[in-house]
């Protein structure tokens, strides 16, 4: 118990202490890493609840797609070094006012919270304890929400037309291949048989 | 001790609160307001993943496997949006973003 | 054939409306009209020509329209020629019709009541549209037909050069009409009906030149003196059909005997209900007439064309108050303390305007005030219970006075339009026929033996006599003052005008004689002046009067007047014919032999001078106490109530609200994405506050 009390507080800590230097930082790249960061934590928190195939997937999808884009994106924009904030000085006292009490009402519902006598009875998919993360969700997720699986590709094919949509600009001289202009093409208009005299080579 | 419901929660809601302040907190560039939807993105992660090992239910891990999958997909159409909006203006600073003024 | 007589002239506007308003289409197209000229002086020269070719047709239709004055190179309206022509015919058909009803009626006694239609049935107020023709109601026919059919012929010359004839004699013939379906009433509300539509009438005829601001305000205050008037009136209606139920003529002159003695109970005061009655009546009156008091207007309608003054303000618009009081001689019998008030109102009246007709230099504004004073006589004979003579003279003075209007007329347009009398003199020789004719109606004017205006105006004087009380006394002694003030101005009218050294050669070398179709008119009227008298008499005076009005005219049971005044000493019969004299050789004095002491005596008695010269300064009192607040108030409502409170208020100010609002909420949008963003932090953190603490949760 200790420990998993030891783990918990550390990958917490750490996942907070980033999330915040990822707002603070100066340096983009910084708070893209710190970003990184966030994530490893929060898949350890993953692992410790017991979804382990949900904190690997977590690392791959996040951290290696996610945050690698991010870090594309702030390399390939010419981002400076962040100025002095002259500014954030106003909004703070009224944000962090609000944010804070935000933050206490959500605490109140967590603090004080009560599971409800007849939630026992709503759980729609209980994990079976004989088989790991990743088996259990299998189970569930090509079977009864297989409508949502679906859909989420189709939401990745979506986001992968847009993205190209919204960024790609022909470049009026770069060379292209042209498939079928390549499988077009014929002897007849691709090879000339001349008759050459040694010695005298093509006019 | 042990580590009950509420701590995970609590953890998701502290994540929850940065992830705000990272949106209008921030003076630098628009990629930290994008960052910051992904660290609420992943609190309401934490949230289910809890919620679920808690209760015993899979599908607030179904849930939070589908809130992935939509994160990293919004992430990378931000993302699009951006470059095509700094091709253009060829300004992230989020006081040049203002165009909607008015 | 009543029917005709009433509704001719009423065709006969229509139709000349129709053609002016198809000539006002045709000259102005649609589009807006150019912007008037306003002085004799401006060249006429196209007011939009600008450098280069002038638009040649522009020539006509752009000169702005003034005064009758300055239209020398306009064409008058396609269709004129057919509007005078028609209206003047009709109207001849309806006077010949008059003359029949007038033997009919009158002379052989058919009275006749022809019902039309029904006017309004509401709860127990019911009221027919129905011609009364009586003996009263004859002679009215007989003198509205005739100077208006003779004013019509006047017109065609004397407005010959106008562009707007159509538009003139269409108004020209509403307002006989009007005028006769106020004397063929059969009841009170259609007696208001044409009362109301003379007034109108008038308004549209004194500011036909609308492009002059004079006439415009002359109009309009023609029309709101005669308002004040026609509240009196209302409030008379009103009372009568409070206390008798109907305002039909028949059932209140029935019904009037019980009346008498009753008395009204209003605001603890208790007055008589007959006189009340009376007086409010008697209101309307001196409103349309020119009274003392509601008199004003008369003189500032001379702006109106002079054929136009000669029919309204002599002879018929202005006797509608005089006929009004006759017709309700029923009434008016039973409530002697009315009858007082008349002949007071009526005295003051004649020795009022007889004063200011002294001084008048406008050739017009003189025999606009003799008017004046012509029908305090009228109202002097009402009120002393000779109602018959009363309407005689209102016979006779149709006939002179409309001569020497019309006359006037022809003068002012032999002095191409010159109406100050300072610059006449000397015209007999150029204008002969018209100074005879000036000369017949003087003569009946002021009361020649065996004129009109002897037999009338003398009968007035001696019915004044007969009657008791104080009232009486000073009435008898105004109106014989009266009547030397009225010889004197006259005959310096003409001596001025006709007599003397002319005092403008420019004008003096161009005068013509007018042309025979303004003539004709004249000598009718001048036959009539001398003949209407002594053919008349004895249906006006004496026992004839009574055999001849019958059921129309009312004579009290106390009421002796025309028989008592065949029995009054001699001094009393001539003192009015000594009076004449003596003014016409006061007026010889001054203008002929000795002219420089009118200019003497007018420097020694500065004061009295522009006492009368501006009228007793009454226009100047009236502005001072009722036009100037009356401005203000209005301008307070325009002004603060309407524009600053209900406009401020209303539209305006919910628009400039509405902009305001918009203005700061528009600083709401920024821009920034992170403002957004954190407007819905908060709206999230209050929505999370509030159901927490006001929904399900419990902490």
């Amino acid at each position: 118990m200790i420990l998993q009390a030891i783990f918990f507080y550390l990958f917490a800590c750490v996942c907070i202490a980033s999330a915040f230097m990822v707002v603070a930082a100066r340096n983009p790249v910084h708070s893209v890493l710190f970003l990184i960061l966030a994530f490893v934590n929060a898949a350890g928190l993953f692992v410790l609840l017991g979804a382990e195939f949900l904190a690997m997937i977590l690392i791959v999808v996040y951290v290696g797609a996610v945050a690698v884009l991010f870090l594309f994106v702030v390399m390939m924009l010419d981002v400076d070094f962040a100025e002095l904030r002259h500014g954030v000085l106003n909004y703070l006292p009224v944000g962090a006012a609000v944010g804070i009490i935000l933050l206490i009402e959500l605490l109140f519902g967590v603090i004080g919270w009560v599971i409800a006598p007849g939630l026992t009875k709503t759980i729609t998919a209980p994990i079976a304890s004989d088989i790991n993360n990743t088996q259990a969700l299998g189970l569930v997720l090509y079977t009864r929400y297989v409508y949502f699986f679906e859909a989420a590709g189709v939401i990745l094919l979506v986001a992968m037309i847009g993205a190209i949509v919204l960024t790609l600009q022909h470049k009026p001289d770069a060379k292209r291949q042209s498939i079928a202009q390549q499988l077009a093409r014929r002897r007849s208009s691709a090879i000339e048989v001349v008759k050459v005299k040694s010695g005298q080579g093509l006019p | 001790m042990i580590i009950g419901l509420g701590h995970y929660l609590s953890v998701g809601a502290i994540l929850f609160t940065l992830g705000i302040f990272g949106i209008f907190l921030n003076r630098k560039n628009v990629i930290v307001i994008l960052m910051s939807v992904e660290l609420i993105l992943l609190a309401v992660n934490i949230n289910l993943v809890a919620f679920s090992a808690f209760l015993g239910d899979i599908v607030g891990q179904v849930y939070a496997l589908i809130v992935l999958t939509v994160a990293a997909a919004e992430a990378a159409i931000g993302l699009a949006i951006l470059v095509a909006y700094y091709r253009n203006r060829g300004s992230i600073a989020v006081e040049d973003v203002n165009l909607m003024k008015g | 054939m009543y029917e005709a007589i009433v509704l001719l002239p009423l065709i006969g506007a229509i139709i000349a409306g129709a053609i002016a308003l198809i000539g006002a289409r045709n000259r102005h197209p649609g589009e807006d009209p150019p912007p008037p000229h306003d002085d004799h002086t401006a060249p006429l020269v196209p007011e939009y020509e600008t450098h280069g070719a002038p638009d040649p047709g522009a020539a006509h239709a752009e000169i702005g329209h003034s005064s009758h004055e300055t239209e020398e190179n306009v064409e008058p309206d396609a269709g004129s020629r057919a509007a005078e022509l028609i209206t003047t015919t009709l109207l001849g058909i309806s006077w010949v019709l008059s003359c029949l009803a007038f033997v009919d009626v009158g002379l052989r006694g058919h009275d006749a009541r022809v019902p039309l239609f029904n006017f309004i049935t509401s709860g127990d107020l019911k009221v027919d549209w129905a011609l009364r023709i009586d003996p009263l109601t004859a002679v009215m026919l007989v003198v509205v037909t005739t100077v208006s059919a003779l004013v019509h012929l006047y017109s065609i010359g004397y407005m010959a050069d106008d562009p707007h004839k159509p538009r003139f004699f269409s108004y020209l013939s509403f307002f006989t009409f009007a005028m006769l379906v106020l004397v063929t009433a059969d009841n009170l509300a259609q007696l208001f009906v044409g009362w109301e539509g003379v007034g109108l009438a008038s308004y549209l005829l004194i500011g036909f030149w609308f492009h002059k601001p004079e006439a415009n305000a002359a109009a309009i205050k023609a029309f709101i003196v005669n308002r004040v008037g026609d509240f009196g009136f209302s409030l008379g209606i009103f009372a009568v059909f409070l206390l008798t139920g109907s305002i039909n003529f028949d059932t209140i002159f029935a019904q009037a005997p019980d009346l008498v003695g009753k008395s009204f109970h209003y605001l603890s005061f208790n007055v008589d209900a007959l006189t009340l009655i009376c007086l409010l009546l008697f209101m309307g009156a001196m409103g349309k007439s020119a009274q003392f008091l509601l008199h004003t207007w008369l003189p500032d309608a001379m702006e109106g064309p002079t054929p136009v003054s000669a029919l309204i303000h002599a002879a018929t618009m202005v006797t509608a108050g005089v006929f009004m009081v006759a017709r309700l001689s029923p009434l008016f019998e039973l409530a002697p303390d009315a009858k007082t008030f008349v002949v007071f109102i009526g005295a003051t009246t004649a020795i009022f305007a007889a004063t200011v007709a002294l001084v008048q230099n406008d050739i017009k504004r003189v025999v606009a005030y003799s008017t004046c004073s012509q029908l305090g006589y009228m109202f002097v004979a009402m009120g002393s219970g000779a109602y018959s003579i009363g309407m005689f003279h209102l016979f006779t003075h149709a006939f002179f006075k409309a001569l020497l209007f019309l006359g006037s007329g022809s003068v002012i347009v032999a002095m191409h339009h010159e109406q100050d009398m300072r610059k006449m003199g000397g015209l007999w020789r150029k204008i002969p026929f018209t100074y005879a004719m000036m000369i017949i109606g003087t003569l009946a004017l002021t009361g020649f033996p065996f004129t009109a205006g002897f037999f009338s105006k003398d009968a007035i004087i001696e019915s004044d006599d007969v009657i008791q009380g104080t009232v009486a006394s000073y009435g008898f002694i105004m109106t014989v003052a009266a009547a030397a003030l009225t010889s004197f101005y006259s005959w310096r009218l003409i001596f001025k005008t006709f007599h003397g050294e002319p005092h403008d050669h420019h004008h003096y070398e161009a005068a013509h004689e007018s042309p025979l179709v303004m003539l004709i008119p004249l000598a009718v009227l001048a036959f009539g002046s001398i003949a209407a008298g002594w053919l008349f008499l004895h249906i006006f005076e004496g026992h004839g009067a009574e055999e001849f009005f019958r059921e129309s005219l009312k004579f009290g049971p106390n009421n002796h007047v025309l028989e008592q005044i065949e029995q009054l000493p001699l001094y009393i019969t001539l003192a009015p014919t000594v009076m004449m004299i003596g003014g016409f050789l006061v007026a010889w004095q001054f203008y002929i032999r000795r002219p420089d002491l009118p200019v003497a005596l007018a420097r020694d008695q500065g004061v009295l001078y522009r006492f009368l010269l501006n009228a007793w300064y009454f226009d100047r009192i009236y502005d001072f106490i009722f036009v100037r607040p009356a401005m203000w108030i209005g301008r307070l409502f325009w002004k603060g109530g309407d524009g600053f409170v209900i406009d401020g208020f209303g539209p305006d100010g919910v628009s400039a609200r509405v902009l305001d609002v918009t203005r700061n909420v528009v600083r709401l949008q920024t821009g920034y994405l992170y403002h957004y963003a954190f407007a819905m932090l908060i709206g999230v953190a209050a929505f999370v506050t509030w159901f927490m603490f006001a929904g399900g949760l419990h902490p």
